[in-house]
């Protein structure tokens, strides 16, 4: 079971919190304009990285707060964790 | 003692009395049931899982393959090896073939888990584990000891070492003795580390009063699971012996040269009179002198070395032993049970058989990496011990001892207390003054030579697997046809997949690959280790949560009247929902048919009442709060006014519906939103997640108030004279109170909320009042006389019969609004929501979409089964059917039978008076008025497609 460090709670075990698949995956500001293939590639395309990797966690069973992280798919050692609206951390 | 023919002489204790295979035994205090067996001279113990051929007692710890017995008494216990399990009085046991039976009555016992943190811990309380533990403890680290055995000692247990100057067993439990008595050390014994997860995340199991039988004390759980989270672990987890493939290695009296000496040693107990050493290396000597020296003929020693260590030829000699160097063991004889051995030159030669009644093999040793493993640790392969020990890990955590492939009592000594002191270094904890203990020097060990396997020209019972029977045969069968992974064999030949996990034989049967194929032991690698090290029982991985325990339930201020009123209950999610009320009509033996059918029509003739408390209610405030539900439902709430109530459906970005419940506003910067009873988490899940991560710009906050409101549902023609009486202030006229309008009320003299909306179709209301009213309130409406209780059951089919869907039961992921009939839910008037954009999507639009559609059953007698697929004329006709042939057109069959949608609700109706289904239909809509069948079992039912309204489609009923 992960260690997780929630910004706002400190290390918690991993089963206080839910996943939440990739980060920075903005939902489109004018879906209207998009065409049907950029909006099936927001819809149902993600990343599957063996490596770092950027992505949401929530502390559902803590503070209820959404936060990124960024994990080693391959060792699952998280290398960094920052807030929502934070910029993913340049060495990680 | 002639109950113990093989108990060592001079040896007593406490006597114990037990019976194994219908045999009355006994044995002693601090016997396993596998040393008290040994001692009671029984041989074959075990029946092997595929051949039955018989087999004994090959090991004397966790790895023993061979021992698998079942406790009946004091309660029956599967799959246990007798090497771990501590005599008692009065245990009773048997003798099983690879397969157990679970206890056929509840099992008595408390189980129980721990959570715990540490600085330290160490796994194994060995030489290296004690070292690394008194290391760290003096210092002031917190420190968990967990060690597997109910004594301390580790490999100290089985020899005659000693340490400090005294015997190694007694030393080990001064140590540990003084190490439980520091405040911040815990010394877990009996317990085994199962798992060895991220971020040093443990999990041990320990056990309590299991070594007690029918002694154990009843307040005192009988095992605990703990979870520990630790700084720093060392993992002193030792090794275990292998033994080497050669014809019949699994007959009884064949055994663990390191094994038959902690019998002597350890328990007592000669596992035979005359015995026969092979040998791969130097450790079996220690156990061939040791046996000696308690009075056991060793016939010969077999080494399949040229030089053997000389201080060890040296001591054999002195006690005339015969060593036979070069040479191997090709075959142990005698039927049953070993009464002899055929020893070999290795190059070949004459054979000749030597007489005995125990045969030792050590195939040299394999470091229990399992845990080290788990964790993600890289392993390397040592040429020395023939075998890998630990690489790399990126946990915080080392082997140590053995375990990291350290040979001798005196290094592993030292390579623990290194350990203890990396440890304490890498937490800043000062290095504490601790005198290493004194250890005599041991001559240097002579090299191993790994053989795996005996060449022979037949390997069928060259066995490498013995809980498995898998045999060098199969592995040579596995390569044959092509595999050349130790992962691939491993599957094809199930060898390493038993209950032992292949402790003994892994290292082993990846020699014999390696040798087949050619390659080198090292680049063949091993196969992965997975917890649990060694098996648990789901009692303990489940603790206290069963039983009532295992799931929370949650209860309506109202219950205890349904349950008064012989309420039937229904699980929607954690609520206990009541499902239907027999016996509350006429007939006090009402069935659940009959009582749904009388519901039904109360509610329709008359006036019902429904426990809807659990319906999920959320609070959206805020200024933005009008903006934010605008974006999260297909349809407008922006607009909706305060007084007002809309119904809404919430959709996924794909567009698929997500949920659907009304809105209620309350105040301008106010709503309460209802959510379906199952979905309420998810949705507060939902917009929270949306608030947070895509529009934190928005000023709203979401509050979950289920749990505070409890909720009326009073439905029927005659609801509003109900209301009426109960609410003399409230103004319940048709054009006063509106559909989808709320009105604050004293109702029963309970201020309340009450909404006119509608489930079923008929003139309702929902009356919600605080949470500790609700049993009040609800006592009112049913002693006004007029209103019959009903349940979800009811509830469901008058929904049913207006065409309202159900989220979860006519929808499941992939339907939209649009799909269920809806396309009114669904604004074109606004910019954006979330899924609007999946409405371009060509898929949304394809004409055979599944719409959601009414059944009629042309026999409306017939009762669907939910779930039923449906299939068109031309299909069915391929189908054979005891349908009347006349509603069957003979057309040729269509293989295979498209399947064009399923049932998902159906029920009889009382109003219609017959049965009727809802289903998911492709290109539903444009199939009304066709016949459809639905396979149902042997037979073919067919239906006639119509609207999803089968119950006044003209809305007339709903202002009463």
């Amino acid at each position: 079971m992960l260690l997780i460090a929630c910004p706002w709670c400190g290390p918690r075990d991993e089963a206080e919190f839910h996943y939440g698949g990739q980060a920075h995956v903005a939902h489109p500001d004018d879906p209207a304009a998009l065409s049907d293939e950029e909006w099936a590639r927001y819809l149902f395309f993600r990343d599957n990285p063996k490596g770092l990797f950027a992505e949401r966690w929530s502390h559902a069973a803590g503070c209820r707060r959404w936060f990124n992280a960024v994990r080693d798919t391959a060792t699952n050692e998280i290398h960094a964790v920052y807030r929502v609206g934070e910029p993913r951390p340049v060495n990680s | 003692m002639s109950t113990q023919p093989y108990r060592r002489e001079g040896v007593t204790g406490r006597v114990l009395r037990f019976r194994f295979d219908g045999r009355d035994l006994e044995g002693l205090a601090g016997d396993t049931l596998a040393s008290a067996l040994l001692a009671g001279g029984v041989r074959a113990v075990a029946t092997s899982v595929r051949l039955g051929r018989p087999r004994g007692v090959y090991a004397a710890g966790c790895e023993e393959p061979n021992a698998v017995v079942q406790i009946e008494e004091p309660f029956p216990e599967p799959m246990l090896t007798a090497t771990t399990v501590e005599l008692y009085d009065g245990l009773v046991a048997t003798g099983l073939a690879g397969r157990g039976r679970l206890a056929d009555r509840p099992d008595p016992a408390r189980y129980d888990a721990v959570h715990a943190h540490c600085d330290v811990l160490v796994v194994g309380a060995g030489p290296a584990g004690i070292a690394a533990a008194r290391v760290a403890a003096r210092a002031g680290a917190r420190v968990i000891l967990a060690d597997e055995r109910p004594e301390p000692g580790g490999s100290l247990l089985g020899t005659t070492e000693t340490v400090d100057g005294g015997p190694g067993r007694a030393w080990a439990a001064a140590e540990v003795d003084a190490l439980a008595a520091l405040p911040e050390t815990r010394v877990l014994r009996r317990t085994t580390v199962i798992g060895h997860y991220d971020d040093n995340y443990i999990v041990a199991v320990e056990r309590r009063t299991n070594h007690l039988g029918a002694a154990a004390p009843p307040g005192v759980a009988r095992e605990r699971v703990w979870r520990i989270r630790a700084k720093r672990v060392v993992l002193a987890t030792g090794g275990h012996e292998r033994f080497v493939a050669f014809a019949g290695n699994d007959l009884p009296g064949v055994m663990l040269a390191g094994a038959a000496r902690t019998y002597v040693n350890q328990y007592g107990v000669l596992p035979g009179r005359r015995a026969v050493v092979f040998t791969t290396n130097d450790t079996a000597y220690a156990a061939a002198l040791d046996l000696a020296d308690a009075g056991i003929e060793i016939a010969a020693v077999a080494d399949v070395r040229r030089e053997p260590g000389r201080m060890w030829a040296a001591r054999c000699a002195e006690r005339g032993i015969e060593v036979l160097t070069g040479h191997v063991v090709t075959a142990a004889k005698g039927e049953g049970e070993v009464t002899g051995a055929e020893i070999a030159p290795r190059t070949g030669g004459r054979a000749r058989e030597v007489a005995a009644d125990l045969l030792l093999v050590s195939g040299g040793w394999t470091p229990v990496v399992h845990l080290f493993s788990q964790a993600g640790g890289t392993l390397r392969y040592d040429e020395g011990l023939g075998a890998f020990t630990p690489g790399e890990t990126r946990q915080a955590a080392e082997a140590a001892g053995f375990a990291a492939g350290v040979t001798t009592l005196r290094a592993c000594l030292a390579d623990g207390a290194e350990a203890g002191r990396r440890a304490l270094a890498a937490l800043g904890f000062g290095a504490p003054g601790v005198t290493v203990p004194v250890v005599e020097e041991e001559p240097a060990a002579a090299p191993a030579e790994h053989l795996w396997l005996v060449e022979s020209g037949d390997y069928g019972t060259h066995f490498v697997d013995l809980q498995r029977d898998v045999t060098v045969a199969e592995v040579l069968r596995a390569t044959g046809a092509g595999l050349t992974s130790v992962e691939h064999v491993k599957r094809y030949t199930t060898a390493g997949t038993a209950h032992d996990q292949g402790k003994t034989s892994g290292q082993l049967t990846g020699g014999v690959v390696a040798h087949a194929l050619g390659v080198d032991v090292a680049a063949l690698g091993t196969t992965t280790f997975r917890a649990p090290y060694t098996p648990v029982s789901f009692a303990a991985l489940a603790g206290r949560d069963r039983g009532p325990l295992h799931d929370p339930v949650r209860t309506t201020p109202m219950h205890e009247w349904h349950v008064a009123r012989g309420a039937l209950f229904e699980n929607v999610g954690q609520w206990k929902r009541p499902w239907y009320y027999p016996g509350l009509g006429e007939d006090p033996g009402e069935d659940m048919e009959d009582a749904v059918l009388r519901e039904c029509a109360a509610v329709r003739e008359g006036a019902g009442a429904m426990d809807a408390s659990t319906l999920g209610k959320i609070d959206v405030v805020g200024p933005d709060a009008g903006v934010f539900l605008d974006r999260l439902y297909t349809n407008m709430m922006s607009t909706l006014k305060v007084g007002s109530i809309r119904y809404g459906v919430m959709c996924r970005p794909d567009g698929m519906v997500f949920d659907d419940g009304t809105a209620i506003r309350l105040a301008d910067d106010h709503y309460l939103v209802t959510t379906t009873t199952g979905n309420a988490a998810a949705v507060l899940d939902w917009m929270e997640e949306w608030l947070q991560t895509e529009w934190p710009d928005l000023r709203v906050r979401c509050t979950s108030v289920t749990e505070q409101w409890a909720t009326v549902a009073l439905a029927g023609p005659r609801s509003r004279e109900v209301l009426a009486a109960l609410a003399p202030g409230l103004a319940v006229g048709k054009d006063d109170f509106p559909f989808m309008t709320w009105r604050d009320a004293e109702v029963a003299g309970i201020d309340a909320r009450v909404c006119r909306i509608s489930f079923s179709g008929e003139l309702a209301y929902e009356i919600n009042v605080s949470s500790w009213h609700g049993l009040a309130l609800w006592e009112a409406v049913m002693a006004s006389g007029e209103v019959t209780p009903y349940g979800t059951e009811t509830m469901h089919v008058l929904r049913a019969e207006k065409g309202y869907p159900i989220v979860g039961q006519d929808t499941d992921g992939t339907v939209t609004p649009q799909d269920l009939g809806m396309e009114w839910i669904v604004s074109k008037k606004k910019a954006d929501f979330v899924g609007r954009r999946s409405y371009a999507r060509a898929d949304t639009s394809r004409p055979d979409r599944r719409h959601l559609v009414g059944l009629l059953p042309e026999d409306p007698g017939v009762l669907l089964p939910e779930g039923a697929h449906l299939v068109s004329v031309s299909a069915a006709a391929s189908v054979p059917s005891s349908v009347a042939s006349a509603a069957l057109p003979a057309v040729p069959p269509v293989l295979p039978v498209p399947a064009l949608g399923f049932v998902t609700s159906s029920y009889r109706s009382a109003a219609l008076g017959r049965t009727f289904a809802l289903a998911l239909v492709s290109g539903g809509r444009g199939r009304v008025g066709e016949r459809l069948y639905a396979p149902v079992g042997d037979d073919l039912v067919p239906v006639t497609v119509t609207s999803h309204v089968l119950y006044d489609p003209e809305g007339a009923r709903r202002d009463g």
